[in-house]
């Protein structure tokens, strides 16, 4: 019963939707008052209807409903509760559903802080998100439904992939759509603006803090991927350029950009056109995630599915969305005229390089994860993109944004002073790089130019950030009252550019000076690493709930003092008879110790993968950084009180609107 | 400078910028494309000799032969060649004999593909699509091996 409300739940939510589409659209471009007052309760009602289907798929879990197709696919009467829950978005049919439903979500969100839109823009906004759902629900109907029942049912399921038993997949999948989806949000905006000819100041005002809540998710779902894959896959790496990992990485690359050009245009009216056009880029680069991660054209550990009407389907509604907003962007962008003027030298064009490097830095990646799709589309044989390509791109284009970032900050709107400004910042810019080379040189190679290009990098960027927030404090006299009268958007951009160093000081250290070895153990041996020794004391049968493991036990020392004890594992999963590897990692800020269970040998021995990693944690505290950059900024009453002023006569919002 | 000589040369940056961009790109991915030949391609000699290259095919059964240390000789087969697979370092937890699996590295003047890395997936009855078609084309396609959970 429960899976045919859900399934009914799911039709009605797409019936909604239908309406939600039609009579707000319609009614906008007519002026029928009535008709776009139907918006809100429209999208409301759809989200019910949405939360139903999500609770039923659940509660079918919960219950262990094996009759229900995808639950006896997925999941198995010995999986701990915790995990059954986890277990909906565990597959395709349910991740899709987590998608539909956050979309509902996000419109929901939409309905419930818009009472500063007019009641046009509003309509429009909730009806592009609209047709969004439309094509999400159909495909979940016609191709993936998750409510599809099985007869006989079975008497256990198929269980949950043991890989994805993990906290992880708990908060990775709706981190990460939360942060897709979200994007949709400034997409509709960017559409509704540019069906209503309103493409102004106040449209870039709205969309900002909904674009930077998406930027926030997805900020964090991909730092919790990339840790995840780290202590997870037993590689010790935490990005692999894995096309997955790339189809999250695009969208984040261009809604960063997209970021700070609404601050352009926001602030000074300028780069509307350039924003329109990012805004929907970003948007499209999620549903191309989607594509490639849903459609099983591409072969990695999250491609699961595997049907071609799934592919197609995904393809002609990223063709329509594309195509569409496009064409509608082609025939209306034109009209629009920046009447922004600003110099050559300034804050304005510093962006719109950052632009211009994030969106190359994209289309680069882009470029590494399509070729191979295309050249096996067309038939002219199978090859792969390695990561060399992409670290050999993205470098050099990260070099000069890194650098760039360090000064924007520090650099007025419309006109800047370039003599001024690098008389101010010379000597701090000389002494981030002698402190970067002298660090490297002191503690850890004397010749290595690589590490020391990133890491003065890294401490010129945070010099930079905290210098702007220096020269902005100290136009008061009083040191506290400054920090004090600073909006939280300052302190956000500041947070967010030194999360950009801590990222760049871990990735650069932990690329550099990571150590690995794999050896064969003994109970008994041990084997030096980065000046740790592993002591190995053998391997116990240890019981799991839903799995066998075999436990390693391993002491580690520094010298003659002990500084940790390591239990990896060996899981052997009952169900789907799978082997797991649990890497034992002992976490610390300056260094991580890993260590990673192999294969079982003669005499009680094991092949064994030990690293010492130096500072990767700081790639993680990097992305928790920018994320709380992300969260000050959010945090702005800018955003509420501009809001107030925007319910004024139109006059009045215009007039403002420029301050 | 006029403001439109100001754009010109913004203009000029940009277009500078990008052009440096794609050379970097094309130049990266010249050198980093990886080719997928089967055992019957490599058989025949139509691999690169000192370029690397990918190669699939199921685990010939009996043929996995650890040595002292780590490393481990194995032979891949589309069902109608087998080459010789050697890799120093820890298998993936889904590598078996009778499974699909790609590895990456070159061939050696003896005749054996020397790997640095062997790819098998986390899902027991995957076939890598390369692999699957390899086997296609030789008509040696092994019969699903899936569990029937309705039992």
């Amino acid at each position: 019963m429960i899976a045919e409300l859900g399934h009914f739940s799911l039709v009605m939510a797409l019936m909604m939707a239908l309406l939600q589409a039609i009579f707000p659209l319609w009614g906008a471009q007519r002026g029928v008052a009535l008709w776009m007052a139907m918006a809100r309760p429209l999208a409301q009602s759809q989200f019910l209807f949405l939360l139903t289907a999500f609770v039923c798929l659940t509660v079918s879990f919960i219950n262990n409903d094996f009759s229900v197709l995808y639950v006896a696919e997925h999941s198995n009467s010995s999986l701990p509760l915790y995990y059954r829950i986890t277990a909906v978005w565990g597959a395709h049919e349910g991740s899709m559903l987590l998608w539909a439903f956050i979309l509902g979500l996000w419109t929901f969100a939409v309905t419930l802080f818009s009472r500063s839109l007019s009641e046009e823009m509003l309509a429009r906004v909730l009806g592009v998100m609209a047709l969004i759902s439309i094509g999400i629900e159909l495909f979940i109907l016609f191709t993936s439904n998750p409510f599809d029942r099985i007869v006989p049912a079975p008497v256990d399921g198929n269980d949950m992939n043991p890989l994805l038993q993990d906290f992880g997949m708990t908060i990775h999948p709706p981190m990460l759509y939360m942060g897709y989806v979200g994007l949709s949000v400034a997409f509709s905006f960017a559409i509704a603006a540019l069906l209503g000819g309103s493409l102004d100041s106040a449209w870039a005002r709205w969309s900002r803090p909904w674009t930077l809540v998406a930027w926030i998710f997805l900020t964090f779902g991909i730092t919790l991927g990339s840790w995840w894959a780290y202590y997870e896959l037993g590689w010790g790496g935490w990005w692999f350029w894995d096309p997955v990992e790339n189809a999250s990485f695009m969208p984040w690359l261009v809604a960063t950009a997209l970021l700070h050009s609404l601050a352009v245009t926001e602030k000074r009216g300028a780069f509307k056109v350039w924003t329109v056009l990012l805004a929907l880029f970003a948007f499209s680069l999620s549903l191309l995630g989607t594509f490639l991660v849903r459609s099983g054209v591409l072969t990695s550990v999250h491609a699961f599915a595997s049907d071609p009407t799934r592919g197609l389907f995904i393809l002609v509604f990223l063709g329509v969305v594309v195509g569409g907003s496009l064409l509608l962007y082609a025939l209306r962008a034109p009209m629009v005229k920046d009447n922004a003027h600003y110099d050559f030298v300034s804050k304005e064009n510093l962006l719109l390089l950052n632009n211009i490097l994030l969106v190359t830095a994209s289309a680069s990646i882009l470029l590494g994860t399509l070729y191979p799709l295309v050249l096996d589309a067309l038939g002219l044989g199978k090859i792969s993109v390695g990561s060399p390509y992409f670290t050999a791109v993205f470098a050099p284009v990260m070099a000069p944004m890194f650098l760039l970032a360090g000064i924007a900050p520090m650099f007025a709107w419309r006109q800047a002073d370039p003599v001024r400004i690098f008389k101010r910042i010379g000597p701090v810019f000389l002494a981030s790089w002698v402190m970067g080379i002298g660090l490297v040189a002191v503690f850890f190679k004397a010749d290595d130019i690589k590490a020391m290009a990133g890491l003065g990098m890294a401490i010129w960027l945070a010099a930079g950030a905290l210098l702007s927030l220096y020269s902005r404090v100290s136009l008061r006299a009083n040191f506290w009252d400054g920090l004090r009268s600073q909006s939280p958007s300052v302190y956000g951009m500041t947070l967010a550019h030194l999360g950009a160093a801590v990222f760049l000081v871990g990735a650069v250290l932990s690329n550099q000076y990571s150590v690995e070895t794999i050896v064969r153990l003994a109970p008994g041996e041990s084997t030096e690493l980065g000046g740790y020794r592993f002591k190995f004391e053998g391997v116990t049968e240890v019981p799991g709930p839903n799995y066998r493991a075999k436990e390693g036990s391993f002491q580690v020392f520094k010298g003659e003092k002990q500084v940790a004890e390591l239990k990896p594992q060996k899981r052997i999963y009952k169900v789907q008879r799978n082997t797991m590897t649990e890497a034992a990692i002992d976490p610390g800020l300056l260094r991580d110790l890993y260590v990673a269970l192999g294969e079982p040998m003669d005499k009680g021995a094991w092949s064994v993968r030990v690293y010492v990693k130096p500072f990767i944690r700081c790639i993680w505290l990097g992305g928790l950084f920018m994320m709380a950059g992300g969260l000050c900024s959010v945090a702005d009453r800018r955003y509420r009180l501009a809001s107030a002023v925007v319910k004024e006569p139109a006059g009045g919002m215009e007039a403002k609107g420029v301050a | 400078m006029t403001p439109r000589q100001k754009r010109m040369v913004l203009v000029g940056l940009i277009l500078a910028g990008v052009a440096g961009a794609v050379f970097l790109a094309l130049t990266a991915f010249q050198k980093n494309l990886l080719y997928f030949y089967t055992p019957s391609q490599v058989a025949a000699g139509e691999a690169p000799k000192d370029y690397t290259f990918r190669v699939g095919g199921l685990v010939v059964q009996g043929s996995v032969k650890r040595s002292e240390g780590v490393t481990v000789r194995f032979d891949v087969t589309d069902g109608a060649a087998t080459v010789p697979v050697t890799y120093t370092g820890i298998l993936p937890d889904l590598f078996r004999e009778g499974q699909g699996i790609i590895s990456i590295g070159k061939m050696n003047g003896q005749g054996v593909f020397e790997a640095s890395e062997v790819l098998a997936k986390h899902d027991e009855n995957y076939m890598p699509p390369e692999v699957g078609e390899a086997l296609k084309k030789t008509g040696k396609m092994p019969p699903t091996t899936y569990k029937d959970y309705r039992k």
